[in-house]
């Protein structure tokens, strides 16, 4: 299949499609097909930075092994320097001591960047509502799509790569702000505001109206 | 397993085989073990005859012997404990506290040793009641076992409980900064003093590198070349952590 | 290879402090050599590292390549699970067993309920007991698997760690079909078990088992007799037999040290004094000597399986105790003591006496042990859970101390470390 007949395959409601071209953009050829072909290339090679902590680092160990390969998405060369990685794939749980951390290695990754937040714990703070676990990794770091599973399966993974790859096709360069880079608030370093954080975890007790203890 | 290998020379030492128990033991997997009124360790009566007044009382639950001893005397204990070659608890197994949710009973600190050729296991508890009269504090039965070291240290972290001659008593588990408290105490919330937002805040200000401990800093030929104030707060000593 | 993480203004700061010569009268200016008498670098390995194993940070003073003194730093996977503990009834606190030492799952959850049956006072079936004896030797393997895998890629060698991988998918397909979950198990149940092995569950296992000792071979002839392999662990990380007891070693660690200390003969659990199996025991304390160890109870949990499986009796896999397990749906919805029964266990959970308890297992990683200290109310006042991991990793900076910078990833993937059992 031609190149051309690739671009002009038509909107995204064929299942089988992946490649999600719209027709109807009144953008040049030239920007369409660099367009596709960074995008494809970016999509097919995304280089993971694996930072995995704790359970669901086991489960992204198995998908990348040989049964689930992750080769086969381009991802086998497991970059754990961020200076050479696409991908922050944060695979576990995230602890209050290590939120500064992540959140240096994401500033260290060069653009064009993005993030998986595998698992429940990275996701919300999974099964860990405790003192010590940051509720959630996208209150440090932005994220791009979050794999729910306490740990998610391998396949689980794998349908999140791809959702993500596809999110990297559609991404255009005429739209120059995706590649802005979301910085957090200075005073107090978080990108969801202070009051909007206290008020998401407000149905679950947060710490100082918490009243649900034991016995 | 390939035998020239073992016979080679490779430089490192060998050591003789160190078999746990007594010759003609045979233990089997307890049943039906009685909830009270199980055999006493007899390394009880060994140590009230030796440190008398410092034993308190024993208990016996579940088939394990605890017994109550005196704050300043743990070490002592401790190292008689070890060396002495009728007892021979040469294992220390674990170091804890426990805080009970009656806010009257006393908070306990526990040690689990184990003779492994006597093949006994034996509780210690020292009662640390809340009277703020008594210091949160014990005796640091590092000098027994090294095994102590990072157990004590979970053990302030957790509880602030200090021990007295750690070598490095710092928190382990949270970070050297941490502001909201000792987490196990009962009175510590499940999930912090603080607003979710003001932890978060807190953690991301913990810069985990600026912080070294005063064994790394001292490497350092260029100590004296920090700010004042750098200088001041780790030659202040930071043991008791922040 | 160390990896400096912070590669920000923090780092430039201290690679100045570094570098900067102790004196200038050493003959630098003039193309002398100059004399550089121990001048000592501070390097920092993780939190991040792809060879910690986990969330683990190194500071080394290193003199050279040689390691002088060695920080460890541990915390960076602190969730905070004993406070969690005492907020959740006891079956409830399962899951967070899994998630501890997540590489041994069953083994924690057996761990865990022994030590709840023995505060409650349970004993449990014999069908019971034998399934659970086969769970804690399946996961022993698939945790010494991840370890051999872990360690081969931290060495150099990348084809074990497939091979290891490939060989969990089959445990895993195993485990899937019996707890429903590959990696977090919950499966048992303070009384019992989640739920009886399904048909044909036996046969899968026997299957394994046969197919198993062949990828253990195939691993032998490449690593055991391999010059490389011998001479990247031989002679690293030596404890003798009392250091190693002094600084509370315990399982591969303690055994390869020449210690032959294993709770499964020494304090037995489940009727292991029945089943005919050795512990491997080493005499160098060394890298290698662990990695042998390691290899070898491989192949002792094969044959501990395969007398389970021979002895598998038929029976209830639940204790019929309607303190602590739930009565089967036609009780409960029809009769009136079994419907209270089931409303309390589920509401309130199920209630120990007063009283404390502590029984260790053996788990891959050393002596295993959750301690619990309850008041009569069904959420414990106290589950102190005894990390292995934690106690043998305390021993790095004795072990680290006068070797090469590339020993010490060999040295500490030799401990074969969880970070969630550490950390909690």
């Amino acid at each position: 299949m031609g190149l051309k007949e690739l671009m002009n395959k038509g909107s995204g409601t064929d299942p089988k499609l992946v490649y999600d071209y719209d027709p109807d953009s009144n953008q040049p050829f030239v920007t369409t097909s660099l367009d596709f072909l960074v995008n494809w290339g970016r999509a097919n090679s995304l280089w993971p930075m694996p930072f995995g902590t704790a359970c669901c680092a086991i489960e992204f160990m198995a998908s990348a092994a040989s049964h689930f390969d992750l080769a086969r998405f381009g991802m086998e060369r497991m970059s754990f320097s961020p200076r050479q990685s696409d991908v922050l794939i944060c695979a576990g749980r995230v602890p209050f001591k290590l939120a500064p951390v992540i959140r240096r290695i994401y500033q260290q990754m060069p653009q064009p960047k993005w993030v998986i937040s595998m698992g429940a714990c990275a996701s919300t703070g999974g099964m860990f509502d405790s003192y010590a676990v940051v509720q959630g990794i996208d209150t440090i770091i932005p994220v791009d799509v979050y794999v729910p599973g306490c740990p998610p399966r391998p396949e689980g993974l794998i349908y999140g790569i791809m959702m993500l790859q596809k999110k990297v096709r559609e991404e255009r360069m005429s739209n120059e702000s995706i590649r802005d880079e979301m910085m957090p608030d200075p005073l107090s370093q978080l990108y969801i505001p202070a009051s909007r954080i206290d008020e998401l975890s407000e149905p679950f007790g947060n710490s100082v109206h918490q009243t649900r203890s034991a016995p | 397993m390939s035998s020239d290998l073992e016979t080679q020379d490779h430089g490192a030492p060998t050591f003789a085989i160190v078999m746990p128990g007594q010759p003609g033991d045979n233990p089997t997997t307890p049943k039906n073990v009685p909830h009270k009124g199980g055999a006493v360790n007899p390394s009880v009566d060994d140590l009230r005859v030796k440190f008398g007044a410092a034993i308190g009382r024993h208990e016996v639950g579940w088939g394990e012997t605890t017994v109550y001893v005196e704050r300043t005397k743990v070490r002592e204990i401790c190292a008689w404990l070890q060396s002495d070659p009728s007892q021979s608890y040469e294992y220390l197994s674990d170091v804890t506290a426990v805080e009970y949710r009656d806010q009257v009973r006393p908070i306990e600190v526990v040690w689990h040793i184990r003779s492994l050729k006597f093949r006994r296991f034996l509780r210690l508890k020292v009662e640390l009641p809340k009277d703020g009269k008594t210091p949160l504090d014990v005796p640091s039965v590092w000098p027994v076992w090294k095994g102590a070291d990072w157990l004590e240290r979970e053990c302030y972290d957790m509880f602030g409980i200090t021990f007295a001659e750690h070598p490095d008593l710092r928190r382990i588990l949270l970070w050297e900064q941490y502001k909201e408290g000792f987490p196990l105490r009962k009175d510590f919330p499940l999930r912090g003093r603080f607003s979710r937002a003001e932890q978060l805040k807190n953690a991301l200000a913990a810069d985990p590198e600026a912080r070294y401990s005063m064994e790394e800093i001292s490497v350092l030929e260029a100590f004296t070349d920090l700010p004042a104030d750098m200088r001041k707060r780790l030659g202040g000593g930071e043991k008791v952590g922040e | 290879m160390a990896t400096l993480v912070g590669e920000s203004g923090k780092k430039t700061r201290m690679v100045e402090m570094e570098i900067k010569p102790r004196s200038l009268e050493s003959g630098f200016a003039g193309g002398m050599e100059p004399e550089f008498e121990g001048e000592h670098m501070l390097i920092n390995i993780g939190p991040q590292h792809p060879a910690t194993h986990g969330v683990l940070r190194l500071v080394l003073e290193l003199d050279g390549e040689t390691v002088v003194r060695c920080i460890p730093h541990v915390g960076y996977l602190h969730c905070g699970f004993e406070k969690i503990g005492e907020y959740r009834q006891y079956n409830q606190i399962i899951p967070w067993t899994d998630r501890e030492d997540y590489l041994n799952s069953m083994g924690n959850n057996v761990a865990f309920v022994l030590g709840a049956e023995r505060l409650f006072g349970i004993e449990i079936t014999e069908r019971c007991t034998v399934l659970r004896v086969i769970a804690m030797e399946l996961s022993r393997i698939i945790s010494h698997l991840v370890w051999l895998g872990t360690t081969c890629i931290d060495i150099g060698a990348f084809t074990p760690f497939l091979w290891s991988f490939q060989e969990r998918e089959n445990v895993y397909k195993l485990l899937e079909g019996w707890t429903g979950a590959r990696l977090t198990t919950s499966g048992t149940r303070v009384g019992g078990m989640i739920a009886d092995v399904p048909d044909g569950w036996v046969d899968g296992l026997k299957g394994f088992l046969e197919r198993f000792p062949k990828t253990l071979d195939q691993c032998d002839r490449m690593l055991t007799r391999n010059a490389i392999w011998v001479g990247r662990t031989v002679g690293l990380g030596v404890m003798s037999p009392e250091e190693a007891m002094n600084y509370g070693l315990s399982g591969p660690m303690l055994r390869a040290s020449g210690v032959a200390y294993d709770v499964r003969k020494d304090f037995p659990y489940l009727d292991y004094e029945t089943y005919d199996f050795d512990v491997p025991v080493g005499t160098n304390g060394d890298v290698y000597d662990r990695f042998l160890v390691r290899q070898q109870e491989l192949r002792e949990s094969v044959r501990i399986l395969e007398q389970a499986v021979k002895r598998l009796p038929d029976g209830p896999v639940n204790v019929d105790d309607p303190r602590v397990i739930l009565p089967s749906k036609t009780k409960a919805t029809s009769e009136m003591e079994s419907m209270i029964h089931h409303f309390k266990l589920v509401m309130e959970g199920p209630r120990p006496p007063i009283g404390e308890t502590y029984v260790p297992i053996e788990s891959p990683k050393g002596e295993k042990g959750y301690y619990f200290v309850s008041d009569g109310t069904a959420k414990p006042v106290r589950w102190r859970i005894r990390p292995p991991s934690y106690v043998n990793l305390s021993a790095i900076p004795k072990m680290v101390e006068g070797h090469l910078l590339s020993d010490v990833i060999a040295i500490n993937a030799s401990i074969d470390i969880v970070m969630g059992e550490i950390d909690r």
